[in-house]
């Protein structure tokens, strides 16, 4: 059965069987690769994209269920996200392996939370793993991308 | 003159060591007489670079690109190669690129190991004299060019930014003065610029090149390449390590839509299919029966056991086991009357578990044997191919793509996983392109971990408190053996750390042994190798004498420290000291550790405290003496990193065999550390002179200690077991 979705902005119509994680979908069939594998169950973060705005775990999302679905994937954040350029300023990844799913859970995070505090940070970002240990400078980078949006707001 | 470059190879692998492996590899006695970098090239492209050498390219526009004969797997070292020559180039950093190097062994070989390869923290250190001298090079090509077409002295040119000019007022661009710069002869010994006139290295403008496409999801891992007509491949494993195939039923492998054909190869039982998810529910469905006759079927609690009979003389050695000396120095009984401190020291096995699983692409067939993926070492990798496929090694082309980490699993002499996607790919054929992909649990129960260890320590006091004799006995399974490196000598991966530790230097009298028993787990370096376990061992020991002593644990070191003419210890000792102060945040209690690895020096002041009966670490002040800083950044980022690494293990870290089956699969069962758990660490370098030394792993191996001697202040209990949250 296809379904159809809007990956990015676009209508996307998947064939692929309906327990198919979304993870593969993105990865080997829409070739969005930014979003990587890193553990299948939902344990290290490295899959996360917005579905409908909340960070999820794609390993552990079927897309079945994802008829009408509204997904954003790193790929999908637009320009130059003021976590990206954060991210840059901050000198975060190490590998790199973990940023797209890191970015994308802050993201979801600010989209909610503009000014998280340290409590914020530590529950929205505690499902992301970064065996790098890049922690230190990705709480940084949030706390700059928010304090960057107080200082230069979108409608100012 | 430089520094002797140490600790070079994967991980403390000495070259004559690394010499050896090509040697035994490919074929033993006809290579006698031959250089081994000659050997493994043999078969390689004709390698044609441009007028500016291998290292670095510039294009006409005046784009400058270093070429990085190093993999980029987190520990940056890219920026500071790049650095390096952009420093004596006088080029415009902001625009110099780095790409990656292909596989060829004889021109980009790691210079302290003799081979290609990343490890052993020598990334920098091997490259200091070579990079700079590319840069400088054809610095003097541009020089002579200008001085050339404006006919004025050399001597009167300048170089600044990527612009050459001269007092008169007339200047070019290095685009503009390329084409005449390339038919200059490069000078035979160029002149280097004294540290003291650097403008680029130590400055924050060091800093990571790869920033923008990491952060934007653009960079490109081994599990995101997608080749025309691809097969995607995962194999089946024996569940127990040394296990064979007895037979297999592939009748539901496939029927599942998507999988293409299922064979037996070396390593087990290997799913080709269309997709990812279908290689993975093709593999599931697969049933397949091993033969354990020759497998490990011991659980890790019977080797533990086992060790300390061997460390503690109630068993004695059989075979050709033996204890080994690392240290004996002095004679003497210990002093009667004198205090006696005793310890033990258990340390599990430990994944590296990367973030991007093991995984490789390879094409075989048709003539073609290429390979793409996250080398570490491609000369190994290429020679373990060719052995496969019946070609030469240099023939063997290896594209190498950014690595979701490493942490030392890459660095493999076995090329575990890179033959195993060879194996398959020679099956599909024709050159077809497969991607082996490991699932998490693939990964996480593959092996080659950090060995399991084990330490005895009895050390005795002299009147002033100081040891006078100390007793050192390490049980553990030697990485080098049996790998082709293992020469029957001493391993020193199992007791680099101990061995040349300055405590035992300050002792008179020292009997430090080592027992290396065989063991069918696949043992492997992993980041920071000997001192993952050493550091903990000495640094913990110290602590606990000189609570025996009733001193001060920093003014215990320090005095040792003096004994044994350590000064650059005593120099990160007190730098972190000093910036630590003396105010303890509220409801902390504090550690410190001091360890050295791979030529650089590592001192942390940790400040832990328990939640909810667990360490955890608030504070970590960072003293590092890496020798000239080229990107102060980048060295504080690898302390952060290593510091979260090593404090993961010692916190959390367990690898566990029941019955020979690993029983940890994925991260809800091998804990790691995470966002709430990390710690804030501060870097202060220590200000030199002396050539640059590593950083990639000197800062993993210090916090693990710092935390127990904090924990020890803290309740007065010794630790004597990793990790230090058992459930």
């Amino acid at each position: 059965m296809a379904k159809t979705l809007e990956i990015n902005g676009k209508s996307v119509s998947v064939e692929a069987s309906p327990d198919t994680p979304l993870l593969w979908v993105l990865r080997d069939e829409l070739r969005l690769t930014g979003t990587k594998y890193g553990c299948g169950i939902a344990q290290c973060g490295a899959c996360t994209v917005h579905l409908n705005g909340a960070a999820i775990r794609s390993c552990q999302m079927p897309i079945g269920v994802l008829d009408g679905a509204k997904i954003t994937t790193i790929e999908g954040l637009q320009g130059l996200h003021p976590l990206q350029a954060a991210w840059i300023e901050a000198d975060v990844p190490q590998c790199g392996y973990c940023q797209s799913g890191q970015i994308m859970s802050a993201a979801a995070l600010l989209a909610d939370k503009p000014h998280p505090t340290d409590a914020d940070i530590d529950a929205a970002m505690n499902g992301n793993i970064c065996r790098c240990g890049c922690y230190q400078r990705i709480r940084v980078a949030i706390k700059a991308a928010a304090a960057d949006a107080v200082a230069h707001p979108v409608d100012a | 003159m430089n520094a002797p470059v140490k600790g070079l190879g994967p991980a403390g692998i000495s070259r004559r060591q690394m010499l050896v492996i090509s040697a035994v590899g490919a074929g033993g006695a006809m290579l006698v007489g031959c250089s081994p970098m000659d050997l493994l090239s043999v078969g390689a492209d004709e390698s044609h670079f441009g007028p500016f050498g291998p290292f670095l390219r510039i294009a006409p526009d005046g784009a400058v690109t270093v070429v990085s004969k190093h993999i980029e797997f987190g520990q940056g070292n890219h920026a500071g190669l790049a650095a390096m020559v952009a420093e004596e180039l006088d080029a415009d950093w902001d625009k110099v690129t780095v790409v990656q190097a292909g596989a060829d062994t004889k021109i980009y070989a790691n210079l302290g190991m003799g081979v290609q390869g990343t490890g052993g923290s020598s990334a920098i250190a091997n490259s200091w004299p070579q990079l700079r001298a590319v840069g400088a090079a054809t610095r003097a090509m541009f020089v002579t060019a200008a001085a050339n077409r404006w006919n004025v002295p050399a001597g009167e040119i300048m170089v600044k930014n990527s612009v050459v000019s001269h007092p008169s007022g007339k200047s070019a661009t290095f685009g503009e003065l390329v084409a005449d710069a390339a038919r200059v002869a490069p000078p035979k010994t160029p002149v280097l610029k004294d540290s003291k006139s650097f403008t680029l290295i130590g400055t924050s403008r060091v800093r990571r090149k790869d920033v923008g496409l990491k952060s934007r999801g653009e960079a490109r891992f081994t599990q995101d390449v997608h080749l025309q007509n691809m097969l995607t491949a995962m194999v089946a494993h024996s569940p127990r390590f040394g296990g064979k195939v007895k037979s297999f039923d592939t009748a539901e492998a496939r029927r599942v839509p998507g999988v293409v054909d299922v064979f037996q190869i070396p390593t087990g039982v290997a799913v080709t299919a269309a997709n990812t998810y279908a290689a993975r529910q093709g593999r599931d469905a697969l049933k397949v029966e091993w033969d354990d006759s020759k497998a490990e079927k011991r659980g890790s609690d019977a080797i533990l056991v086992s060790y300390k009979a061997l460390a503690s003389d109630q068993v004695k050695p059989s075979g050709d086991l033996k204890w080994q000396a690392f240290d004996i120095h002095g004679a003497g009984a210990a002093p009667a009357g004198g205090k006696v401190v005793e310890a033990s020291f258990d340390f599990p096995y430990l994944a590296h578990a990367t973030m991007e699983p093991m995984n490789c692409v390879a094409e075989i067939g048709g003539g073609k044997h290429k390979l793409t993926f996250g080398s570490q070492i491609p000369s190994v990798d290429q020679l373990n191919t060719a052995m496969i496929v019946g070609a030469l090694p240099g023939s063997v082309e290896i594209e190498t793509l950014f690595a979701g980490g490493s942490y030392g699993r890459r660095a493999n002499f076995k090329s575990d996983y890179v033959t195993e996607c060879v194996h398959v790919a020679k099956h599909v054929g024709g050159g077809r392109p497969v991607k082996l992909v490991w699932t998490r649990e693939d990964d996480m129960t593959a092996g080659y971990y950090r060995p399991l260890v084990h330490h005895a320590v009895k050390v005795t006091l002299d009147a002033d408190g100081y040891p006078a004799h100390w007793r050192h006995r390490i049980v553990t399974q030697s990485i080098m053996k049996g790998s082709p490196m293992g020469g029957g000598g001493l391993d020193e991966s199992a007791v680099e750390g101990a061995k040349g530790s300055p405590y035992l230097k300050a002792t008179p009298v020292v009997d430090g042994q080592v027992m290396l028993p065989d063991g069918g787990v696949p043992v492997l370096w992993w980041r920071s190798v000997g001192a993952t376990h050493t550091a903990f061992v000495m640094e913990h020991m110290v602590d606990q004498l000189a609570r025996a002593a009733g001193k001060d644990p920093v003014e215990y070191r320090r005095a040792l420290y003096a004994k044994a003419g350590a000064d650059r210890h005593l120099a990160v000792l007190n730098l972190a000291v000093e910036k630590a102060g003396p105010d303890v945040t509220l409801g902390f209690t504090r550690g410190v550790a001091v360890h050295e690895s791979f030529g650089t020096l590592v001192a942390q002041v940790a400040e832990v405290k328990l939640v909810g009966g667990q360490p955890r670490v608030g504070r970590v002040v960072t003293a590092v003496d890496c020798g000239i800083a080229i990107s102060p950044d980048q060295i504080a980022s690898q302390m952060e990193g290593g510091t979260c690494y090593g404090l993961s293990a010692a916190l959390y870290g367990r690898i566990t065999l029941k019955d020979g089956v690993v029983e940890q699969k994925n991260f809800d069962e091998y804990r790691v550390l995470r966002m709430t758990e990390a710690p804030t660490v501060e870097t202060y370098i220590v200000p030199s002179a002396k050539a640059p030394s590593g950083v990639g792993e000197p800062g993993t191996p210090v916090i693990g200690p710092a935390v127990a001697n904090a924990l020890l202040a803290m309740t007065g209990k010794p630790t004597s077991s990793l990790p230090l949250v058992k459930a």
